[in-house]
This record gives structure tokens, sequence and C-alpha cells, in this order.
């Protein structure tokens, strides 16, 4: 479910960094690549216990994928809220700067 | 356990070569153009995967109590059984996770280096027929 939900969030702050270019001067590249770092790692956490588990790696119990889920949103929330103090930071628009 | 070091290790490698990459093209003048992207803007998205996967890699393992903030600040690193565990995971896991970053990273520049000569290409075309 992490893996799922990374991929989804790589999808589609890809399809919003492609489209918007006002997206683009807010940095969401930052944060397409993160995701997609995360999703291919996980991906590969994902095979190396396919490799284990076979067939059991398809069935979860429900325990573990509610915390799963649980575990993606975080992970999704954790990395909206880095670009978001990164976007602040660096301040593209000028919004933050003092005017004279 | 501990895979996601594989990785920022790479990140501190790769954020290294790019400011020494970034300082002599400013050096040498090398600016963007002919539908070339300059090597330091290439190495800034494969850091920012690595560093924001290893990142988010790491979330979860704090999430899963592998990771703590006092020493050894991996719980597998405590006895010498869990140790030889955790490196074996390292060098397989870890090593894959970093080989597959690098690898998707190297095609997606290489892709994108295409598309925007064949536009480049496609525009000097419209060019010459105008």
């Amino acid at each position: 479910m992490t893996l799922l939900i990374t991929l989804m969030a790589a999808v589609i702050s890809t399809v919003i960094w492609y489209v918007s270019d006002k997206a683009r001067k807010l940095k969401t590249g930052v944060l397409c690549c993160s995701f997609w770092g995360a999703a291919l790692m996980w991906l590969v956490d994902a095979v190396f216990e396919y490799r284990e588990l076979k067939a059991g790696f398809f069935v979860p119990d429900g325990q573990d994928m509610l915390n799963d889920s649980f575990l993606g949103l975080s992970v999704v929330a954790l990395a909206l809220i880095v670009w978001v103090v990164t976007v602040l930071i660096k301040d593209p628009d000028g919004v933050l700067k003092s005017k004279k | 356990m501990a895979c996601f070091i594989v990785p920022v290790s790479e990140a501190i490698v790769t954020t290294v070569a790019e400011k020494i990459v970034k300082k002599h093209e400013d050096r040498t003048d090398i600016k963007e153009c002919d539908g070339k992207i300059p090597f330091s803007k290439k190495l800034k998205v494969l850091n920012s995967m690595l560093w924001g996967g290893s990142g988010l890699l790491a979330f979860e393992h704090v999430w899963h109590g592998e990771v703590t903030p006092w020493f050894p600040f991996l719980t597998n690193a405590a006895n010498p059984v869990d140790l030889a565990e955790m490196l074996h995971e390292m060098a397989t896991v870890g090593t894959t996770m970093a080989l597959l970053v690098t690898a998707v990273w190297g095609v997606s520049m290489f892709a994108i280096e295409k598309i925007r000569n064949r536009k480049t290409d496609g525009a000097n075309e419209e060019e010459t027929a105008v």
C-alpha cells in the first residue's frame, strides 16, 4: 500500500508539474523527484519481499494493510510539508520579501 | 532495516559532484543551449531523487522503530547477529535501490535529451523551410 500510495502521488505531482507553468515555478519538480525516488526504492523492497513470500505477498493481513496505508499517507504528508517549507524558504515569487 | 543508508551515501557523493561540476561550468561559461542540459542540472535531478527517496524511506524506518534517536541509532546494530543481517540487506536491497534509481535517472535524462533534440531539429527545419 505504501508503494501504491507513493506511486499515485508521484504520477499526480508529475502531471501537475507538466501541465502548470505556475507549479513548475513553485518547485514541484523536487516533489516529483522525491516521490519517484521513494517509489522506486519501495519497488525494490517489494520485489525482495515477493521473492521471500511468493503468492503470500498479494494477500496481506488487514492490520498490516491498514498500517501500510496510514504510513503511505504520512509519507505523502511529510513530503508535502518539506516541499511547502522549501517553497517558503526559497520564495520564488518574492511574496515574503519586504516591499520597499 | 537500514537499506536507505546506501542511497544516502550515493546522494552525498553526487551532491559533492554536482557542486564541483557546477563550479566548472560557471568557470567555462557553459549554458543551456542547442537542446543540451548542463550536467550539473541533470545531477540535481538525481540528487533530488536520492535525497527525497531515502529521506522518505528513513521515515518508514523510524515508523517501524528500526531507527532510534539514541546510539547506535539503528536497532539492528545492537547485536552481532542482527548487524550481519542488516549489512546483508544493505548489500542486496540497498545497492539494488541505488542502482535502480540511478538507472531510471540515466534513461530519463537520455530520453529528455533526445526529445529536446527532436524539438530543436524540428524548429531548425521549419526555419530553413520558411
